[in-house]
């Protein structure tokens, strides 16, 4: 059996600075079983606005592109079942959508993510041997593989406090790129020293790990406690570790 | 009435090589093309690392012998051309199966991280049609760490990356290529291309149809550009229709359920509880697959305790055509599960196991459907998931018919006949992504200067563009989308017919006026109701190219199923490949052409009885 449901949706653009220019607008459409909230807003471009924004790619949480914030939550809009929603929305009242606050709007549900790409052209690619047949044991692959399941879609970034609320984007890498900084300081084969700059150029001692990003990421990775904290762990040994710093003076490898 | 294009400014950019696509295919041709030293523009229609490429779940086959030390370039050559019906270009099958290995084994000095044997080398998985497990993989999400690698490859080459840019049309003088027009979504501006060298890396078509595996990006619009540049696009009434898509809920129906389920030993069964496939075996795999359930449980009790299988193949990894239409004819013979498809079970595995190999499956199932699959069985049924026709492009360059412009990746055809092998996408990608790059800088080296694209030309493609701007109280281009995706389900989908196929021909028409008609409103920023009145250009012409090539094609074969020819004709249409062009007067025309006889010494791998019953 078909109900109603309404979407309250953050219609307009940014001005220069990204700033939301715009409002909330109801829209009230007919849901079926199993939609989830992706769904209804293609349902709403069908039926009430064509030129409604929004990103998507596969619908099944494997391309991280429809990010956006519902009631509140930032989620991923192809991964999260009205049925759930409408448990968790009291009697009566519309379902908010908004665009990931973090970053600059484009229009609507459209964010300018940018920075991202920007970012990841700072990352040093894997350095290892020279020879095609890499060998190493699915123990070590375990333990990155992890960090290569993410899927970019920046809901971490866009939850974490460093960013969100204090925007240190010109020092601060922020999940996502720790996670991916994890997967090459961690890879069995790679031979290059990230610690200073993970230290020195990518901000990690902003990071208060309060596992906010850990919380909202889709892809269920440990970020804080996987990759965030064994950098830590990493930059503490590197610098901090009194024993470390005499083994390095005597020119011993730590 | 016409958009006033008077005050229209666009930029200009110029670039050796434009690469229009950036999955796999784009992207590895733009690695290469890069290395080579030509300047390389990268034009996407979403963001980067967001390609259909993401979406790939079971692997990359390559014959890397890892898990089976009798595998070899010669046996997944041998394969790719049984799995295609003998329809593929041998020479594509020839090098693909050759380069694979090391096009994988580059991935990993690139940073992947794929699953590993006990000796610490990259593992393999099983799947339908390929003889020995050759399937690189990480989890279930290979198109993920694809992607990743050569996103993380390519930032470093220096590329220019155009994001979320749609291409309009390819320009052309003399039948040689000298550049493409495209609008940029967040702003909706004009951007004129010039380029020596094109790459078309697009993807496929596949949303042409209801239900499908493929994002809103597959609407053809590659095929289609080469199609009006006068470029040849061959085996159209080839697609391949996945045996095993999601059916329930209906919102998610059409999601893929990787083939890697049924390589861990999955089972379909009907709603009686039989493994129904074991009556499906074609005559020319008989050899190769268990006829007992006894069989296959001992096949797969070899494979899981890591042994080499001495056993035969259990029936469900049949090549996809099979499985799609075995799961067909069991629901009309009344037998299909509870929304309308075939259970697929992997619960009797450990839940653990489960989980590490098929990580994905288990989440997408649990968050969209609520099931469990590690003690639940699946419902699944047939999706649209990918076209074998294209592009026709020279084997060793990729180079279509018409000059500088190269085809890579699903947009091309040759590779994979009647019917595309699981697998073979990914390493196809790759292999043809980096000969298409290369050929296209080399070209690109020896010219000095770009050519001038005629002023009219511009003016004529940007009237077209902001032309649904000028209509007002037209359908909303949604709608018509819907409409044609619903009419090639039913009139050119898994089973067709010649009635049904002429019909799908005429209703294209009607398609057409409305399409032309359709009014989106809105501004030019970020206007996805705009974006889809383009579309619709495409999509009706690479609709039509299937409908014409299936009417043609009098048999049945691979991706295509006629219920009024339903054998295979060996003496005429196993030897002929359907090509597509654009007549002068604009109109769709149809040949059908050979390939160059096969070399004796590669005749000589393939299956003796097959060819016998080829006629050769």
């Amino acid at each position: 059996m078909s109900e109603e449901v309404t979407f309250r949706v953050f219609r307009g653009v940014g001005d220069a600075h990204g700033e939301a220019l715009g409002k909330m607008v109801d829209y009230t459409v007919e849901m079926d079983e199993g939609m989830v909230v992706l769904d209804v807003i293609h349902r709403i471009q069908a039926e009430h606005a064509p030129d409604l924004s929004c990103r998507w790619n596969c619908k099944a949480g494997k391309c991280g592109s429809c990010s956006a914030e519902v009631n509140g939550m930032p989620r991923l809009m192809c991964m999260t079942r009205m049925e759930d929603i409408m448990e968790e929305t009291p009697e009566g009242e519309p379902i908010t959508v908004k665009p990931m606050q973090a970053f600059p709007i484009t229009k609507d549900l459209v964010t300018d993510i940018s920075w991202a790409y920007e970012m990841n052209k700072k990352m040093v690619p894997v350095n290892g041997p020279e020879e095609l047949d890499w060998e190493f044991k699915q123990e070590e692959a375990d333990r990155i593989q992890e960090f290569r399941a993410c899927i970019e879609c920046m809901l971490c970034v866009n939850t974490c406090h460093v960013l969100r609320e204090h925007q240190k984007f010109d020092e601060f890498a922020g999940p996502r790129f720790f996670v991916r900084l994890a997967g090459l300081e961690m890879h069995p084969l790679d031979t290059e020293n990230r610690i200073p700059e993970i230290k020195e150029d990518f901000g990690l001692g902003y990071c208060n790990i309060t596992k906010c990003c850990t919380e909202v990421c889709p892809a269920g990775i440990n970020i804080t406690d996987n990759a965030i904290i064994p950098l830590k762990e990493r930059v503490v040994t590197e610098y901090y570790d009194p024993i470390a710093m005499i083994a390095r003076k005597l020119g011993l490898k730590t | 009435m016409r958009y006033d294009i008077s005050e229209e400014s666009y930029t200009t950019h110029e670039h050796d090589v434009v690469i229009i696509g950036a999955g796999g295919a784009g992207l590895r041709a733009a690695i290469a093309a890069s290395q080579e030293g030509a300047s390389v523009a990268l034009v996407c229609k979403s963001m980067l690392g967001k390609a259909h490429t993401v979406m790939a779940e079971g692997g990359a086959a390559a014959a890397l012998a890892n898990k089976d030390p009798r595998d070899s370039w010669k046996v997944h050559f041998r394969d790719t051309m049984k799995g295609g019906k003998y329809l593929n270009d041998w020479r594509m099958a020839k090098i693909h199966a050759q380069q694979a290995p090391d096009r994988i084994r580059e991935l990993e000095t690139w940073g992947a991280v794929f699953d590993r044997t006990p000796k610490g080398l990259t593992s393999q998985r099983n799947f339908g049609g390929h003889t020995y497990p050759r399937l690189a993989h990480i989890g279930d999400a290979t198109g993920l760490e694809l992607i990743r690698t050569l996103q993380e490859k390519g930032v470093h080459m220096g590329m220019d990356v155009f994001m979320e840019f749609t291409v309009r049309r390819l320009f052309t003088n003399n039948g040689e290529v000298t550049g493409c027009f495209a609008y940029d979504r967040n702003d909706g501006s004009l951007h004129l291309f010039k380029a020596k060298s094109i790459v078309l890396a697009t993807g496929g078509i596949t949303r042409c149809w209801a239900v499908c595996s493929g994002s809103w990006e597959y609407t053809g619009e590659g095929h289609a550009l080469a199609y009006w540049a006068g470029a040849e696009i061959g085996d159209m009434e080839f697609v391949q229709f996945h045996p095993t898509g999601m059916i329930w809920p209906p919102s998610v129906k059409g999601i893929l359920v990787t083939e890697g389920v049924r390589g861990e030993g999955g089972m379909l069964t009907n709603s009686e509880g039989q493994r129904f496939m074991f009556d499906y075996i074609p005559e020319m795999y008989a050899d190769e697959f268990a006829d007992t359930e006894k069989e296959a449980l001992e096949w797969v009790d070899e494979v899981i305790s890591g042994k080499l299988a001495t056993k035969r193949r259990p029936p469900e990894l049949l090549t996809r055509d099979v499985v799609a239409k075995a799961i067909n004819s069991e629901r009309d013979a009344g037998r299909a599960s509870e929304h309308g498809g075939a259970y697929l079970d992997i619960s009797w595995r450990t839940p653990e196991d489960v989980k590490k190999k098929l990580p994905g499956m288990y989440h997408q199932f649990k968050e969209l459907a609520a099931v469990d699959i590690t003690t639940t069985k699946m419902e699944v049924g047939p999706t649209a998931h990918y076209v074998m026709g294209g592009v026709k492009v020279h084997p060793e360059t990729q180079e279509s018919t018409v000059i500088g412009l190269y085809a890579a990746g699903e947009a091309a055809t040759g590779l994979h006949g009647a019917n595309r092998l699981g697998g073979n996408s990914l390493s196809d990608l790759i292999v043809f992504g980096k000969i298409a790059g290369e050929h296209a800088a080399a070209r690109a080296e020896k010219i000095d200067s770009f050519t001038e694209i005629p002023d009219e030309e511009i003016a004529d493609v940007i009237s077209e563009t902001l032309a649904p701007f000028g209509r007002e109280g037209g359908e909303n281009p949604a709608s018509v989308v819907e409409d044609l995706r619903e009419m090639m389900q039913e009139k050119v989908g898994i089973i067709r017919t010649g009635t049904l196929l002429n019909e799908a021909l005429s209703d294209l028409d009607e398609l057409e006026k409305r399409a032309s008609i359709t009014s989106p409103g809105g501004s030019r920023i970020y206007n996805p109701g705009w974006h889809q009145a383009l579309e619709l250009g495409a999509m009706i012409d690479v609709s039509r190219m299937c409908a014409l090539a299936a009417l043609q094609r009098e048999e049945s074969r691979g991706g295509h199923t006629r219920d009024d020819f339903p054998e295979s004709d060996h003496k005429h249409w196993g030897k002929v490949n359907s090509v597509i062009t654009q007549g002068k007067d604009g109109s769709m025309e149809i040949e059908h052409t050979s390939y160059p006889a096969i070399d004796e010494e590669l005749k000589a791998l393939l299956d003796a009885d097959d060819l016998d019953q080829e006629g050769e």
